[in-house]
């Protein structure tokens, strides 16, 4: 995956590579016990003081979470016709964010399930908040299709179940296809996050200084004792997720591309949208998770334990699954002249020279040509360099699928019928308030529960030999 | 309550040793096992290998519920497909097949992949009891550090071999810095 891992979990060859490293940055800096990797990382949830900034940033989510209520309110009120769309440019921003959304979280999916697979160590202190934000993107993200229903409170006749009407789903669909790979990505992606945090929820219960705290997370935490017959089942339950996770990753995507690629569309009708939505997916999501690391990391002084390799690492995913982004981006220009069609040629120098042309030319600087820095280690290793690339990254992909739904949509094969699309006051409210909710889930996840896994940092200080001596500090202290 | 000295009153859960690292209680467990002792049970803040083992405890049949869930969850899927677009609700799209099974495969996918991951995680809680609120390593005050840094091997009392003054003595032998009752 990269050049900064260690590949093996046995500790004979941890400490080997631990000697042999030399100058690589650890993944956890070296001092920590048991005692003090779950006093650090569990005090930032207990403290009774919340900090000031955590106000703040949570207060402006917030106030944005209001606007996204209330654009939702005003839109069962009045319908779509609020929004800019028309026909033929139906999907307009809510498919955007849809799609958008949802492949920020699959950057969470890889981190927690493929990266524990191959037992690349490194992912430790960044799976729980990457699985936190793939939960509440994927939240996000399946609220757009619903709100675009003109009646969205018929969402569940998506469902099949036996109903008075005896009417059922037609499986030949992409969108039915669609509703059941994002409800099983859903469900799948928050069981997994939750079996992840009960033996910290359990740390959390045996630590929490107030009644309610141990009432909440003693519930939450189900009674977890960690039996050593528990933690068996637990790991081997944990390793068959992560396991049916993994080709989760794959497939979600995939299946939102099939919404498009199935369709005729010029623009969408292309074999290559799987693959390419698969690889933005993981790109546009290492991007979300370096933008979320880079503050938090700061702000709470996780430093020792999100690491600059893990900075590094990041990038380096970015970079990998960006350049497969870049040929997609080749390939789809490259099979309309190929295909020597003659809308599918129309479509690409639409996208090139139309009405939208500034679309194309700056996901093209956002995707192709900011990542390029990339390359040298040295950007690599600068944090407001990367948190300022992976903006530009979370931009670009927008931007991408807005130019997939957007520019494809607008002109299609009857030039009568073409239409062009502008975002009124409520896309963007709309739009701006899925970020609010996102931001504002962020922060109360880093204020109720453990943002980084005690439990695997534990064995963590156990991997790169610290630990021994704690139970001597704990009767000191 | 950790005394030596304390008056026999009552039935006990068990007694609970608690050990500095998790290598003595490895060693200690194994010690146990070979002393003849099997109602027993390690608590540990993270899992330690080798524990189970010396536990001589070997199937989870975790596996075998997932593959369960799995198959049902395929099966299922796909039969409800069947059931729904070729027998009971007949979508005609151009005199298209109605049994067109490549248009079932992701839906197919999706609930394998969901009913086994259900599977897992319920299978994990249902076989280990969980949720379990109340539990008498509770009332073991130093008991708490287990989900921070304390490693403890309790032995039951429903342990044939199980008596209150030699297994005590037994426990201290073991190296352990502190044996204490568990009330039930």
């Amino acid at each position: 995956m990269s050049e900064e891992t260690t590949g093996s979990r046995e500790p004979n060859a941890q400490t080997q590579s631990g000697q042999t490293q030399g100058s690589r940055t650890p993944v956890l800096q070296p001092g920590y016990t048991y005692a003090s990797v779950t006093d650090k990382i569990s005090a930032i949830t207990l403290s009774r003081r919340t900090p000031l900034g955590w106000w703040i940033g949570f207060g402006f989510a917030f106030i944005w979470v209001m606007v996204l209520l209330f654009a939702i309110a005003y839109l069962f009120a009045v319908g779509v016709g609020i929004w800019g769309i028309n026909i033929p440019v139906a999907w307009g921003f809510a498919i955007t964010n849809f799609v958008w959304w949802i492949g920020i979280g699959h950057a969470g999916t890889l981190i927690s399930a493929i990266l524990l697979l191959m037992r690349q160590q490194w992912r430790t202190s960044i799976n729980r908040f990457a699985e936190a934000m793939t939960i509440f993107a994927v939240a996000c993200a399946a609220m757009f299709p619903v709100l675009h229903l003109g009646r969205p409170w018929y969402f569940y006749w998506l469902i099949p179940y036996p109903n008075t009407m005896d009417m059922w789903p037609q499986f030949r669909s992409p969108l039915i296809w669609d509703f059941f790979a994002v409800s099983t990505y859903g469900t799948v992606s928050l069981i997994f996050w939750y079996i992840g945090l009960i033996p910290d929820l359990a740390t959390l219960r045996d630590r929490s200084p107030s009644r309610a705290g141990r009432a909440v997370y003693g519930i939450l935490a189900m009674g977890w004792r960690g039996a050593a017959r528990h933690w068996r089942r637990y790991e081997i339950a944990y390793l068959l997720l992560a396991g049916l996770a993994t080709p989760l990753v794959v497939s979600v995507h995939s299946v939102v591309s099939l919404d498009f690629t199935v369709a005729q569309l010029p623009g969408w009708h292309s074999t290559i949208f799987p693959p390419y939505f698969v690889a933005g997916a993981i790109f546009s999501g290492f991007g979300m998770v370096l933008t979320i690391a880079i503050p938090v990391r700061r702000f709470y002084h996780l430093e020792d334990f999100v690491t600059m390799r893990h900075l590094r690492n990041m990038a380096l995913v970015m970079l990998a699954t960006g350049l497969i982004v870049d040929y997609g981006y080749a390939m789809e220009t490259f099979m309309a002249w190929y295909s020597g069609r003659e809308v599918e040629i129309y479509a690409i120098l639409n996208r090139l020279l139309g009405p939208y042309s500034l679309v194309y030319w700056a996901v093209l600087g956002c995707n192709v040509l900011a990542i390029q820095v990339l390359w040298f280690r040295r950007a690599r290793s600068n944090v407001p360099l990367l948190f300022v690339v992976a903006l530009i990254v979370n931009v670009g992909m927008w931007l991408e699928r807005y130019m997939i739904v957007v520019v494809s949509l607008h002109r299609d094969f009857l030039p009568s019928s073409w239409h062009m699309f502008y975002p009124t006051i409520w896309d963007w409210a709309t739009f701006i308030g899925s970020l609010g909710l996102f931001t504002a889930l962020l922060f109360l996840f880093l204020r109720l529960l453990p943002m980084i896994s005690i439990s695997e940092m534990r064995e963590l200080v156990l991997e790169t030999g610290g630990g021994g001596d704690n139970q001597e500090q704990r009767r000191g202290a | 309550m950790s005394t030596p000295s304390t008056p026999a009153q009552g039935a006990l859960y068990g007694l609970v040793a608690e050990f500095p690292t998790s290598e003595a209680l490895l060693a200690a467990t194994r010690r146990a096992y070979s002393a003849g002792y099997r109602r027993m049970e390690a608590y540990t803040p993270f899992p330690v290998e080798g524990l189970v083992e010396a536990l001589d405890f070997h199937q989870t049949h975790i596996p075998l519920v997932v593959l369960l869930g799995g198959l049902a969850g395929g099966i299922g899927g796909y039969v409800l497909q069947y059931w729904i677009n070729v027998i009971h609700y007949r979508l005609d799209v151009g005199g298209r097949p109605l049994h067109s099974w490549p248009a079932f495969i992701p839906v197919t996918f999706e609930t394998t992949i969901l009913i086994a991951a259900l599977a897992a995680v319920l299978g994990m809680l249902a076989l280990n009891g969980l949720p379990m609120p109340y539990h008498p390593l509770f009332n073991v005050p130093r008991f708490a550090a287990v989900t921070r840094d304390g490693f403890f091997l309790c032995i039951e009392a429903r342990d044939a071999q199980f008596d209150r003054v030699e297994t005590r003595h037994f426990l201290e032998s073991l190296e352990a810095c502190e044996v204490s009752d568990v009330e039930p």
